[in-house]
Parts: structure tokens; sequence; C-alpha cells
């Protein structure tokens, strides 16, 4: 018997053990009736071939392990950054016990949401009466200070009206006539999630902004953007902005609200882009995108309304950092200070004392279109080599911008762009032409199984590896934490190859 | 506990009360059907189940996509499930429900893969039967050793009027192999139930008995166990008990499982059923068609699964009656040593669950071994029956809640205290936050496997460092304890 109570064994273990691998021996022989073991061999070569690889990019409808998400979810972190506001998700209920789960199992944290529960007599008759209830009891039950509405796929299908309902809503007294209700159109067959925090996010603004004069001030708006780190980035702006002094607001900060204490009671709201903030924010000179393809409608909206836009591309390291300190103080009129200048410093020192460990090694990297930007630029700056750049919801726009930043370094020389590719796509990339290391979510794991590329943790989401989104990856600082990040990997991959022979094995580097 | 004590149960009523009050008039009066004190020897649990939830609530329930694909389908290894839709439902149940499986992954087997037909605006607006065609062309391209597809439809798919049986029918034919439509658009019906009933139709419509999965042998010893998804390798610390009783597990639904295994499932002697809400429709089903008997049993802590391994022998002879016997003796030493390690930590402990399937009422038994009481007990997506079977296990006095909203599970967890709750991952945060351990029990928190004996001893090593853990007693900073 395997199991005993001094030592008990978890599936880690347990199933390592020879009764149970007679179990699945036994079983495959006598039952499953699976392919012989050298026909999954035969196959399981082929797939790592150029042939194969080729078939694989004549795919043309169907999907295979896509790094993206859909619209709602996208919407519903934008919102969950602002004080007091509940996202409330008008749909069938499966929707929001996804996005629920989906952005808890990453941050750990508890994700409130409500949704509207439409069944198929909804889906007959349209959605409004869901939403008149919805609202109301959402209203009575959780106390939001405000609510910000997305759609799920049935709404959208059946062609519901968002603002129509509403209002509709408020006369029926489900909520005071002045109560604020945000809402977006937030369709999961277009675009996907960063698309849904761009709607999301104009929606928000418009709320507040439309209808009022703006008096221009000097005050500028940060704009986040959809970031499986954004909790750890929130406070790193705002420590940028207080240290330059500068009147800066950041729009949809989620660093409380994903990272609540521990303390015996559970909040359902914390912290957040005070409401107030939100309105004042139309007066400001300019407002600042940190993720160009998260903000597209946001920026045009705001420049509508008067504002200078800057949109930046993940801003991580030194080059892309400089460029945006040095926008903000050109905006805010505020000068970057010496405390700034001396975290760039010391960015500077790490990577001069580690740059022969990653000098020359090749990066494949996927996420977001604005992530793999920003890290195809650090890594640049790194003297590491790019080497597959992909993005599924990366489109012609970035591929033009990645290629222009690959042509900027001759470092950049090999890298491959591919816009609108899926993970499948990456695999056989890497199995017919690898790189050192690869960069990426923990989806990413299956490739590293598969190919034998180690793969470096980094992005949306993480769900096999604890805490990481409490350390910044934006700026300085988180520079310096996404470099040690890829040492770490870089080191644990020597020390398993070194660990065999004892050469190389050694204790300082 | 005094399971008898009036004071309780008035309590407990008073708490329900109290809930209710924060809400609309309307919606109070819809919860309360859902909400109870159970009363001893009543024959069922006295709630209103299998309901629409209200909107505007958060409610913790899923869909009927994730009742089908998520639960049922997903497991079954050898064929390609495609999330027949937009991109979201297959993402955010990618890999997540741990169904273990040994094969080669986008080989021969394909169960942590999302594979989707990622509608665009277009295929909404001119239907998307034509690129489900095109996807599964590709699926064959690219995974020949699939033994078949399934259509897992979300919610535009049904809307817009797709004939995916027709595309299934079609495409059939030209490869030669299956291709098995389910309608279990997220829709339909008030929670992931339907979708384990519309999984089922599709089962016996397209799978059971049909095929060409090799002629075998049978005994008089053949049973198909239905229900375990092999969250954690559950099935397989099941398996392990059954075969050494003598029994030949010939399938095993749907954890691990083949596409031969559900085809050759009308070819047993007898369907053991552990997940009855998941699967009880195509257990009746193979009894009418088939003549083949089923019978539910409990594989979680020792008292059940002894019950359950005898209850189980006595359907066959007296060779698997000794086997049984054997199987319980050889075990007993290790649930005693699990017991002797572990009862005296939990002695006296309660705990409140709120899941879905069959823990609800199955685990109690579990956690009675350990000594640890039950005081909150209810469904995500049960129906009546699944609580007239939840009486048979909870005590006098046991709060009841069916289809809980998180606003009513977090006041009843703040005001009972319990020692341990299990739920799952929506709940986890916000539980710990408030200074209450707590376990995963969906995805047994990233632990298993929970069933069999040797399942038992890791929920015990699991419940203990949940419950024992030191931080709870440095939740609250000294300076701030009252």
């Amino acid at each position: 018997m395997p199991q005993t109570a001094l030592k008990i064994k978890d599936h880690i273990d347990l199933f390592n053990d020879p009764e149970y691998l007679e179990i699945f021996k036994r079983k495959r022989e006598q039952f499953e009736d699976m392919p012989d073991a050298d026909v999954v061999a035969k196959q399981a070569d082929y797939i790592n071939t150029m042939e194969y690889r080729e078939k694989n990019f004549a795919r043309e409808a169907l999907v295979i392990n896509p790094a993206k998400a859909c619209q709602p979810v996208g919407a519903a972190y934008c919102a969950a950054g602002f004080e007091g506001t509940l996202a409330f998700t008008h749909g069938s209920l499966g929707c929001a016990a996804y996005f629920r789960s989906h952005l808890s199992r990453h941050f750990k944290e508890p994700s409130a949401m409500v949704c509207s529960a439409m069944t198929e007599d909804a889906a007959v008759f349209g959605g409004l009466n869901n939403m008149v209830e919805g609202l109301a009891n959402a209203y009575a039950l959780y106390k939001p200070k405000m609510i910000a509405v997305h759609t799920s796929c049935i709404a959208e299908v059946i062609g519901d009206d968002l603002n129509s309902f509403i209002i509709q809503s408020r006369d029926k007294g489900s909520i005071p006539a002045d109560f604020p209700v945000a809402y977006a159109h937030t369709p999961s067959f277009v675009g996907s999630h960063i698309v849904g925090y761009d709607n999301m996010m104009k929606s928000i603004l418009s709320n507040f902004w439309e209808g009022k004069d703006r008096k221009a001030g000097n005050g500028v708006n940060i704009i986040g953007g959809f970031d499986g780190y954004g909790v750890a980035n929130a406070r790193e702006i705002k420590d940028i902005i207080a240290a330059m002094g500068a009147d800066a607001t950041l729009l949809s900060d989620v660093s409380d609200i994903y990272d609540t204490p521990a303390d015996g009671s559970y909040r359902m709201y914390d912290g957040g882009t005070p409401l107030e903030a939100v309105t004042k924010a139309l007066d400001a000179k300019a407002t600042i995108s940190l993720q160009e393809w998260c903000t597209g409608k946001t920026l045009d909206f705001a420049k509508e309304k008067g504002q200078e836009v800057a949109s930046f591309n993940y801003p991580m390291g030194l080059g892309a950092t400089d460029d945006f300190l040095m926008k903000l103080s050109a905006l805010t009129g505020k000068a970057i200070p010496e405390s700034i200048a001396k975290d760039r410093g010391r960015l500077v020192d790490a990577i001069e004392d580690s740059l022969s460990w990653i000098h020359g090694k090749s990066f494949s990297i996927y996420g977001d279109p604005d992530f793999v930007y920003g890290m195809t630029r650090f890594i640049l700056e790194l003297g590491g080599e790019p080497a597959h750049l992909l993005s599924t919801n990366g489109g012609s726009e970035w591929e033009e911008k990645m290629k222009a930043l690959l042509a900027s370094s001759p470092f950049g020389a090999s890298g491959q762009v591919w816009k609108g590719k899926d993970l499948w796509h990456m695999r056989s990339l890497l199995a017919t032409e690898p790189s050192d290391y690869l960069i990426g979510s923990s989806y990413g794991k299956y490739l590293e199984k598969d190919t034998g590329v180690p793969l470096i943790r980094i992005g949306f989401p993480i769900f096999d590896r604890h805490h990481h989104h409490r350390f910044p990856t934006m700026f300085y600082k988180g520079g310096l934490r996404v470099l040690v990040t890829i040492l770490d990997k870089i080191f644990d991959t020597i020390d398993e190859k070194t660990k065999v022979t004892g050469i190389s094995y050694d204790l300082t580097r | 506990m005094d399971g008898m004590n009036p004071d309780v149960k008035a309590e407990r009523k008073a708490l329900i009360e109290e809930v209710l009050s924060a809400y609309p008039e309307k919606t109070a009066k819809k919860r309360a059907r859902h909400l109870n004190v159970y009363d001893e020897g009543k024959p069922d649990c006295g709630v209103k189940s299998n309901i629409k939830s209200a909107p505007g609530v958060m409610t913790i329930r899923g869909c009927a996509y994730a009742g089908s694909k998520g639960v049922v389908f997903g497991p079954l290894k050898d064929m390609v499930h495609i999330s027949h839709g937009p991109v979201g439902c297959g993402q955010y149940s990618w890999s997540q429900r741990r169904n273990y499986y040994t094969g080669t992954t986008g080989v021969d087997t394909f169960v942590t893969m999302q594979i989707t037909s990622d509608f665009q605006e277009r295929d909404i607006v001119f239907g998307g039967d034509k690129k489900l065609e095109k996807v599964i062309d590709e699926i064959h391209t690219m995974f020949p050793l699939n033994k078949g597809v399934s259509i897992q439809s979300e919610c535009p798919v049904g809307l817009i009027g797709d004939d995916i049986e027709a595309v299934a029918k079609k495409k059939g034919k030209e490869h030669g192999k299956l291709v098995v439509p389910v309608r279990c658009e997220g829709f339909r019906g008030v929670s992931q139930s339907l979708g384990h009933h519309i999984a089922n139709d599709a089962v016996r419509d397209w799978m059971l008995g049909k095929g060409k999965s090799k002629e075998f042998e049978t005994t008089p010893y053949d049973v198909v166990v239905i229900g375990d998804y092999n969250i954690g390798g559950d099935a397989w610390a099941s398996r392990i008990l059954l075969e050494d009783m003598g029994l030949r597990v010939i399938g095993l639904w749907s954890g691990d499982a083949t596409l031969a295994e559900i085809e050759r499932g009308n070819k047993g002697k007898l369907n053991l059923i552990h997940c009855y809400r998941s699967m009880n429709y195509i257990c009746r089903h193979m009894e009418e068609q088939y003549n083949i008997p089923w019978m539910e049993y409990n594989f979680f802590g020792p008292t059940q699964i002894a019950k359950s391994l005898r209850a189980i022998a006595e359907k066959f002879d007296d060779k698997i009656k000794a086997g049984a016997e054997r199987v319980i003796a050889k075990y007993q030493p290790l649930a005693d040593a699990v017991l002797a390690k572990y009862k005296p930590r939990l002695q006296g402990k309660k705990a409140m669950l709120y899941v879905g399937g069959l823990r609800p009422r199955h685990v109690a038994d579990a956690y009675g071994d350990l000594g640890i009481d039950i005081i909150g007990t209810g469904y995500e997506f049960a129906h009546s029956d699944d609580y007239q079977r939840t009486a048979e296990y909870i005590k006098d006095a046991t709060l009841v809640y069916d289809d809980v909203t998180d606003y009513e599970l977090e006041k009843f967890i703040d005001k009972m205290r319990p020692d341990l709750v299990g739920s799952g991952i929506k709940e986890k945060y916000s539980t710990q936050k408030m200074g209450v351990p707590f376990r995963q029990l969906h995805s047994w928190d990233y632990s298993g496997p929970y069933h069999g004996y040797d399942g038992f001893a890791v929920f015990a090593r699991d419940m203990d460092m949940a419950i024992n853990s030191p931080v709870w007693a440095l939740n609250k900073a000294p300076w701030k304890a009252a």
C-alpha cells in the first residue's frame, strides 16, 4: 500500500507508485482503445516538424490555446478600480461566474460582480425585466457608489439596449435618479479583454464628463490599462506622482481592491479612484495611457474633450520609463526628482552587474500587444535577442510598431512578429526554431513541457505561482523585479543542466 | 453541539430572517424559500431548488456550458471538445477542473487544451456553421489521432439559429469519426445542472452502444463507474479499491475516460454512480434500455467507503463479498492511523459547506469521521431529489441554503463562525479575509485525491492544515485586539 499516515502522499507522489502505475497500464491495455504506442510516438515527433508547422499556420478557422480573454472581463477589471463600484454583467449567469473565477485565480483575491441572470425567457423577450430587478437588488444589497454594467454575448446577440434599460430602471425606481450607472457594450465576439477595458473606461469617463463644461487645468490623468500587475504598478505610479509632486490622477486604481488585507473582515469595496476625482479629471490638461491598445477609444474621447493625449506601451525598463517620465514632467511642469534618478541608476547598475548572463540569449514573448512591446523593448536593452513575438489580440498596427522596434536595435535582427496567432502556433515555432527562453503567462507551462524551452512567468494570467502581482513590472523598480525574475530562471536552468555532472555547478556568479 | 437544542434552531431561524431583511421585499420572499433549518426526521431539507437565480445578486452558479463542457465532456480525453462560440467560455474553463488523465496531450489526448471557434462579429451575422465545418476539418489535420469531436455550443450559437446537428452529421460522415453536437448554451436552464442533463442526452443519442471501438470479452464482474471526474486523481483512488475487491472497471465516466469507455458503457453488469446529480440521467436510461441496474455509492471517509464497498459487493457473489471485506481489512489500519493522527486535532470543530454535485452531502460523514460537525450545507444547482438524499447525512438544526448568494453565505459565516468553510474559488478569499479557514471543495484546493482510503488520508491532512494553521491566530494586529 503506497499510503501511510506517517507521510501522506497526495497526487504529486501517489500516482508514481507501482500500484497506480499498474492501474494506468491495465486500463490502457484493456479498456482505453487508444492508438498503439508507435503510432502515438510517430505523431508526437511529427508535430515538431516544419511540415506540421506549415499545416498549423495554414489554419483559418480553428483556434488552439489562444492567449486572450473576452471583452467583459476587461470591463469588469476596469470597473473594479473605481471607488465603491460594482461590476454588473448583463447576461446569463455563467459569464459572471467565469469572470470572477478568472480574476480570483490570478490575484488570489475575491472578485465581486453581479449579473442579471438572463435565461431562455429573457433570450426571447429581452432582458429588460432582469435589468430592472437586478439593479434594484444590487443597489439595495451591496450599497455601491456606482454600478458599471457590461454586456455578455446573449444581451449583445438579442440587441438589448443598455442605455434605454437603465433609464427605464431609474423610472421604475430600481435606483435613484442621480445614482451613477456606467454602461458599456462589450460583445465577446469583438476584440478581447483589452477592448473591454477601453470600452468601460470610456463609459465611466463619459458618465462623469458628458454635459459638463471643462475648465482646463494643469492636472494629468494616467490610465494603467489591463494589467495582471495592476496592483503593484498602480502603487508604483502613485509613488512616482508623489515624488514628482505632480497633480496627477490614476484612473482605475486597482491597488487596494485586488490586495485587501486579511484582518478579520472582508471588504467588498476597497480603495479605487474616488468618484469625485473622476469628475475632476475632465479638467485635466492631458490623459496619458500606459497601454496604447487598451485605451484607443478612451484617448479619442479625452481628445474630443480638449485634452492632450499620449500613450505608451507598457513602460518597463530604462528607455520606456525615461520616455514616460519626461512626458509626465513636460505635461505637469514638474522636474524629475533625484530619488527617481537614483532608482534609474540602480536599475542600470543591476543590468551592468548581470548583463553577461542575458547578453545574446534569445527570448520568445507572448501576451497582450502592449506587454509584448514593452517586454521586447526591455529585452533589447538587456542585450537579449527577441525571437518569436506573438500576440493573439495584436493587430496590424501592433505588428508594424513591433517591426520598427526590432529594426531600431542590432539585437532585434532575428525577431519575428506574429499577430493574431495562438499558443499552438507558438508551439510549432518553438519546436522548429527554438529560442533559449520563453516569456509569458502560466499557459506557457504546456509549451515549456512540450518543447523544453524554459518559461519565465511574466504576464496574465499567472495561476500556478503565487503573489507575483504584488510586485511591479513597470518603470525602473518594476524593471528590476522583471530582471530578477529573468535571471532567476536563467540561473535555475543552468543549475539544472550542470547538477548532473557537477561541472560548472558554481557557487558564485 | 446538542442537535436537539431548540435554542440553536431558533437562533438559526432568526439568522435567516436577519439575512433576508437586507433584500428588497420581492427578492426576500423569493430567497426565503431557499433557506431553512433542518428538522430531524423530515424526508427532505425543506428548501426549494432548481429555480432561477435572482438578478443583481451574486449567485455562485455557473451555466449549462459549464455543466456540459466543464464537467461531463471536458475530461473525456481522446476527443477534442470545441468551445463553439466566442473565446471567453473556453478560456475561463481552460484546465481549471483538474481532471487528471494519462496520455500525450496534443497527440492522443486533449483535456488541457482550449479549442475554440473564436466567433467574430461576422460569424454572428452570417452564422457559424460554415466556420464550424472548417474548424472540424482543421482539427482532423492538426490532431489526426483524435477519436472524435464534440461541439459545445456557447450562448450565441443557439440564439442565431445555427444547425450544429446538421454539421455534426455531415462532418462525422466525411471524416468517418464521431462528431457530437451538444446544445449547452449558457442561457439554457437555471444553472449548470441542465448542462449535465444535455450532456447525458448527447451521450445517449450519439455515443452509448454505438461506434467502432474494439469488441471485448465481458465478465460477470464488469462495472461502469459513473460521475467521477478524476479531480486530483479521485477516480484512480476509487478504481484501486474496486479492482482490489475483484471487480473489473470497464468504463469510468468521464475522468480519464476514452470514447471507447463511453461507447461500451452498456456492456457492464452494474452502474456505480458517485455524482448522482450530473449523471443519474444516463443511469436511468441504461436501466430502461439495457436492464443495467445502478446504485449510488460514496467513497468519502472510511465509514462511507466501507458501507459502500459492502453495498456494492451485495450485488455480486461471495467472491466479491469476500473481496470487499479483504479490501476493508487491508485499509482499516491506514484509516485508523489517519484518524489517530488527526481526529484529536479536529474533534469538535464545526464546518460549513457550499458546493455543487454530491459534495454537500457526501463529504458530511468524512468530516464526521474526523470529529467535525457540519453546521450548514447547501447546493449550487441541486434538485429536490438531492435534498431528499441529503436528509440522510445531516443532523438536526443544520442550516440549509440553496443557491446561496455570496451575501447570505458571508453573513452566515460571520454569525456562525465555523472553524472551516468548504466551497469554491469565488468564496475562498473573502472567507479567509474574515479569518475563517477555508478549503476549496471543487478542485480540492489543488490537492487530492480525496476519494477512497488513499484520498481520505489526504483529505484529513488538508483539513488539519487548514483549520490548525498558526496564521488564523495572527489575523488581528495585537494592538487592535478587542
